[in-house]
């Protein structure tokens, strides 16, 4: 019928389907644009380095030498943290939202969780410089580093800001998407599950770990990739907090950089093509490792769709 | 024995179930204590001033930050301009006429734009308008605030339109009404409130974007006259100052960050009353 309709020769529809067609296209063309670019102008940094950027530690721009190793590090060092502090407390607020909450008080709180995610990272930049920062230097690594110093990722360091610093902010951030899929994810398992492990004697605790984490895992598993993801690539609130030193040091209390980082600070000053070239090159990594993660995450999260269609 | 297991298993089950209401009150503590803790040092910084004037020179105290205020409204208004059309249409189309293989590029896409790390448009941004152009601008912001606008844009108006009832179009055609005349005078205007908080929730999101910026529009510390000259925004202010190591402008990045963060709770609060029901429209 629609088809129809066209082959008559309205203009109007003609237009109106080709612009839509033309805008789809242009999201199209812009993302194959934004590869095209980020791998044509790291090229200088991509021939004098190769593969060897990844794993090299120096960054040196008077000299001319770049590796990206202490910002890869970085970046993964202060995502971890972030997601062992923000795992159980995102799940956690997750379970008792779908579980305990009644409807109403679970709205509400899924309204605040979600504007914890609305805040715009340079804020959460300014409390973490002038809370979270010398809370840690005068209080919490003096007290940590006193009981479990003797293991290396504990030792004391002066400075407040540093790769553990970046985490715990970097937790607060992405507890919102963890929370808030996670919630989605246990809404969508089947009521038989639960009441087959009710019917089997369970606690309503054992219900939940027995029964229902299991059964939502890969859709649980999906939002933690769909948070790393968030981790990884976040720049305002760790390059203010990070300490933006570009070594690679054994204690979280240490100063460190990330790929995120070093870009805010030095693209706009690169002394040279090259130094230009090798941030660009990192821009490039970074955005290959986040598209990996996110499509990660979506796959597992599509996988649950499935599981939960075919069965109830 | 067994009344021990029993007890035991209730014990564990009390344990576990108070601790996730723990962590959901840490959650929102932690929401709450970030509100509070800015309102309370923001609050004192923020008076005519502060929204009237210009930064002072280094080391005077005083003065504002109108020229931030103006460079983002300039910058969210070049971004909606560039955003809101590309992620509009290409929402009408996934809803309207995507069914193929085509449609699940383009939403990939979108999705992939979406992942894509801010500080990385920012770079798109620079190699695209700020070199070819041989300078920091209003224009290369706006272009890479735009940029982030797409993915979002696309996906509330896919969902809102898919929320129209078939029925609905198919009365439309049954009283012989094209079909580009039923989007846009029955199926958009049915959908209208949902799409205009969607782009109002868009713009609250990119308005806090300090990285995209850093390289792109830069800073200014005066008036930026027309589109072609580096400006100031209130994220960027809030980046600078912060890390600044003057007393006085810790003070206004406090109050630049409760301006930015009213804003961005007014935009989701509103939207929250505004936006129909997912379930009641469906």
């Amino acid at each position: 019928m629609r088809s129809s309709r066209s082959r008559s020769g309205n203009w109007g529809d003609r237009l109106f389907g080709g612009a839509s067609l033309g805008f789809a296209l242009l999201i199209l063309v812009l993302v194959a644009v934004l590869v095209g670019e980020l791998a044509w102008n790291s090229r200088l940094a991509l021939r004098a380095f190769g593969p060897a950027f990844l794993w090299s530690q120096n960054w040196d721009p008077v000299q001319e030498l770049f590796g990206a190793l202490p910002f890869i590090y970085g970046t993964l060092a202060t995502s971890v943290v972030a997601l062992l502090i923000s795992i159980p407390l995102g799940l956690g607020t997750a379970i008792f939202l779908v579980e305990l909450a009644p409807p109403r008080v679970s709205e509400t709180i899924s309204f605040l969780v979600e504007l914890l995610a609305a805040i715009p990272s340079v804020i959460y930049g300014l409390v973490g410089l002038f809370v979270v920062v010398p809370w840690v230097r005068t209080a919490f690594c003096p007290s940590v580093s006193a009981a479990l110093g003797w293991i290396p990722i504990f030792q004391a360091s002066p400075y407040g800001v540093g790769i553990f610093t970046a985490g715990i902010i970097l937790a607060v951030m992405i507890v919102p998407f963890i929370t808030t899929v996670s919630r989605e994810v246990l809404l969508m398992v089947p009521r038989s599950q639960r009441e087959a492990a009710l019917a089997l004697g369970a606690t309503h605790w054992e219900m939940v770990s027995t029964a229902i984490l299991p059964y939502a895992r890969s859709g649980i598993a999906g939002s933690i990739f769909l948070a790393l993801a968030r981790a990884l690539g976040e720049t305002m609130a760790v390059t203010m907090v990070i300490g933006n030193r570009p070594e690679i040091r054994a204690s979280l209390f240490e100063p460190g950089y990330t790929m995120a980082a070093v870009l805010a600070n030095e693209f706009s000053e690169a002394t040279s093509d090259l130094h230009l070239h090798a941030l660009i090159e990192i821009g490039l990594v970074l955005f290959v490792i986040t598209i990996i993660v996110n499509g990660l995450a979506r796959l597992l999260l599509l996988k649950l769709g499935r599981t939960t269609e075919g069965r109830s | 024995m067994k009344s021990d297991s029993m007890t035991l298993r209730r014990w564990v089950n009390r344990v576990a179930l108070t601790l996730t209401g723990l962590c959901a009150l840490v959650t929102v503590s932690t929401l709450f204590f970030l509100l509070g803790y800015i309102t309370l040092n923001g609050i004192g910084a923020i008076n005519w001033e502060f929204l009237t004037q210009l930064p002072k020179p280094v080391g005077e105290t005083g003065g504002g930050m109108a020229n931030a205020i103006v460079g983002t409204a300039k910058l969210l208004g070049l971004a909606s301009l560039i955003g809101v059309p590309i992620g509009f249409f290409g929402g009408i189309y996934l809803s309207e006429y995507g069914h193929g293989r085509l449609a699940f590029w383009v939403r990939y896409a979108s999705d992939v734009l979406n992942g894509v790390p801010s500080i990385v448009i920012g770079i798109f941004a620079y190699i695209l308008i700020v070199l070819p152009m041989k300078g920091f601008s209003t224009l290369a912001g706006g272009f890479a605030l735009g940029i982030m606008m797409i993915p979002i844009a696309v996906r509330t108006t896919e969902e809102f339109l898919r929320l129209i009832p078939a029925s609905v179009r198919e009365a439309s055609y049954a009283l012989g009404v094209r079909q580009w005349k039923t989007t846009v005078f029955v199926v958009i205007p049915a959908a209208a409130r949902g799409l205009m908080t969607g782009i109002l929730l868009d713009l609250a999101r990119v308005a806090g974007e300090t990285a995209p910026l850093l390289f792109t529009a830069l800073n200014n510390r005066i008036w930026s006259h027309g589109w072609t000259e580096p400006t100031s925004s209130l994220p960027v202010m809030i980046y600078t100052y912060a890390i600044s190591p003057y007393e006085d402008w810790h003070r206004q990045a406090w109050a630049a960050a409760l301006v930015l963060m009213l804003l961005v709770l007014v935009v989701n609060g509103g939207a929250r009353i505004l936006l129909p029901r997912r379930r009641e429209t469906a």
